[in-house]
């Protein structure tokens, strides 16, 4: 391979050119990545619903567009379909008794059918800007940035309110210790559908302003969103503790999911530049998620293992042998 | 007068037609009057958890009948029966949300069995009261009240949950072998505690403890379980002057057999 061709090929100003755009992108999915910072973090559920919520979200967006609604009016029925599905997986999970990743799985399966319904029965929707008002575009980036920040930043400040209410408080307590929450007379089923209703009304909202940015609907779209949320969960809890450390509250926290769904589209953004098969990509992405989950388990498991153990065993039997 | 907790008969067999089947509550019945603290003693499997377990809502019971201050609870679920009881567990994790601070957590125990809207978690006002109420247990948390709970000790957890359970005044308090995880010293502070907390609110109280003479010396009135019944029930003068090889003595006559729990001797 001729390296100096292929460096030669590559062109930094195309570079730049796309990081606004993928800003813009990153911003959506980090407001989707919120939503799986509700399940994963405080409930301590990893709910694959939101591979199905956000493909509703743009679905039911780009529809009801179609259908000459406002995309405010339309997004914010995207957010109740999205509220609607993570209720279903809640009472999968809490009244049937399945197992909550399962109950996701079973949702999000359901939801295939039920998306394509939406789109009437086709793969994909085109919806142009040139035919209808969108409340997000690719064709206007800078717009698409200052309104996908602001949407973030309203959620962020709304989630920061609400898990700081009496219920939110005992929503972020079932997640931590159960049988304490039940204790102090928390209903945890309840809680637990809360939760994820709330979390998968998020990401449809993402999904909605996703279909809108990109220009259409797919009945793909919402592919592997809860790997690019805990993606960007993890990279922005990461950057958090290290830039703030113990400053770090439960705002900032969001923020960073926020900032972690942005610096994951900016790595998307240079593995695309630098010319590599995109189709890897989700090989990427899953191995990064994998790393940084297991980075804590292998530090415990440093201080604190059979191997440590049986060196230790040896060099102190082999320190007496000398004495 | 009423009872403030009343078990009528009350009976439990955990999984039932299987080959692990147990019958761990035979038709337990027991009246605790208001302020009763009575202390429950008994070997491993006689039905001392199942009993607090099946007042505290943690199972529906199979037969029979639990009321507490004169109201009906056996169809009840432990959260919707929680405004009525509050609970200290064996292990210190159980009692108290770790990734949340001592003041969330107090203000979590502030509502309990109360609903829970969209008012703010933890108040000013909140915040001063519980400060007062941590400057009473006197170990240094009444200035750490942002710290996450899950950097405390063990006594101090259970200490916190303690003070959580009365926090508002329970109409039963249930010490699930609260201070067997800790350390000797930190036991006795913790019980120390428990006692001050009862005295001074009056609270009907059921401890369960492996250590008889912390079921001698604590509360007014003694029960033993063996094989899910309650097979010694000891009150007023006799308790005070009972000794541990009074109780040995009283085991063995009441099950006919030896009291087969060293931790019990030895504690």
């Amino acid at each position: 391979m001729n390296f100096a061709a292929y460096f030669g090929s590559l062109n930094p100003a195309g570079l730049l050119g796309r990081f606004p755009a993928g800003i813009a992108q990153g911003i959506i999915w980090g407001i989707m990545a919120l939503g799986v910072y509700i399940t994963f973090r405080l409930l301590d559920i990893a709910d694959l619903t939101v591979d199905g919520t956000f493909t509703t979200g743009g679905a039911v967006t780009v529809m009801l567009i179609l259908a000459g609604w406002n995309p405010w009016a339309a997004m914010l029925i995207a957010l109740l379909a999205g509220i609607a599905a993570g209720a279903v997986t809640g009472l999968l999970h809490t009244i049937l008794g399945i197992p909550a990743i399962l109950a996701g799985i079973l949702t999000q399966f359901a939801l295939y059918s039920i998306n394509l319904a939406i789109m009437g029965m086709k793969a994909n929707q085109a919806i142009s800007v040139d035919r209808f008002y969108l409340a997000v575009t690719s064709r206007n980036v800078p717009m698409a940035i200052l309104v996908s920040g602001i949407v973030a930043v309203a959620v962020v400040a709304l989630l920061y309110w609400y898990f700081g209410t009496e219920q939110g408080s005992a929503i972020r307590a079932t997640g931590c210790n159960p049988e304490m929450s039940r204790a102090q007379g928390i209903n945890i089923n309840t809680m637990k559908v809360i939760g994820l209703a709330l979390s998968n009304g998020l990401v449809a909202l993402a999904g909605g302003m996703m279909a809108q940015f990109q220009g259409f609907a797919d009945i793909n779209m919402g592919r592997g969103s809860i790997v690019i949320g805990l993606a960007a969960v993890i990279i922005g809890e990461v950057l958090g503790e290290a830039i703030l450390g113990k400053h770090l509250n439960f705002a900032g926290r969001l923020l960073f999911v926020i900032l972690g769904g942005v610096i994951y589209y900016m790595i998307v953004i240079i593995v695309l530049w630098l010319k590599l098969d995109s189709n890897m990509l989700k090989l990427f992405t899953a191995i990064i998620v994998a790393v940084f989950l297991a980075v804590p388990n292998l530090k415990a498991h440093r201080k604190n293992s059979f191997g440590r153990a049986a060196r230790n065993a040896m060099a102190e039997t082999s320190g007496k042998e000398e004495q | 007068m009423a009872a403030m907790l009343s078990l009528i008969n009350v009976r439990k067999t955990f999984n039932p037609g299987t080959i692990n089947e147990k019958k761990a509550l035979k038709g337990i019945s027991l009246n605790l009057e208001e302020g009763d603290f009575v202390t429950v003693i008994g070997g491993n499997g006689s039905g001392k958890s199942t009993m607090l377990n099946a007042v505290a809502g943690v199972w529906p019971i199979d037969g029979g009948k639990i009321e507490i201050a004169g109201q009906d609870v056996t169809g009840l679920p432990d959260y919707r029966r929680a405004s009525l009881i509050g609970r200290v567990f064996q292990d210190p994790m159980t009692g108290t949300a770790a990734t949340m601070q001592i003041d969330e957590n107090m203000a979590l125990a502030d509502k309990r069995g109360r609903s829970r809207g969209l008012g703010w978690g933890v108040t000013a006002e909140d915040r001063d009261r519980f400060r007062e109420k941590l400057k009473l247990l006197d170990l240094g948390l009444d200035d750490r009240m942002t710290a996450k709970v899950g950097l405390l000790s063990g006594g101090q957890r259970q200490a916190l949950t303690l003070l959580m359970a009365t926090l508002r005044k329970p109409k039963v308090l249930l010490l699930d072998e609260h201070t067997a995880a800790l350390d000797p010293k930190t036991a006795e502070k913790v019980l120390a505690a428990t006692e001050r907390v009862v005295n001074r609110d009056n609270l009907t109280t059921l401890m369960i403890t492996h250590n008889m003479r912390d079921a001698i010396t604590h509360g007014n009135r003694l029960i033993m379980m063996n094989e899910g019944h309650i097979i010694l029930d000891i009150a007023g003068e006799e308790k005070k002057k009972l000794t541990v090889e009074d109780l040995l003595q009283k085991f063995s006559v009441a099950s006919g057999e030896e009291f087969a729990d060293d931790g019990a001797l030895l504690g």
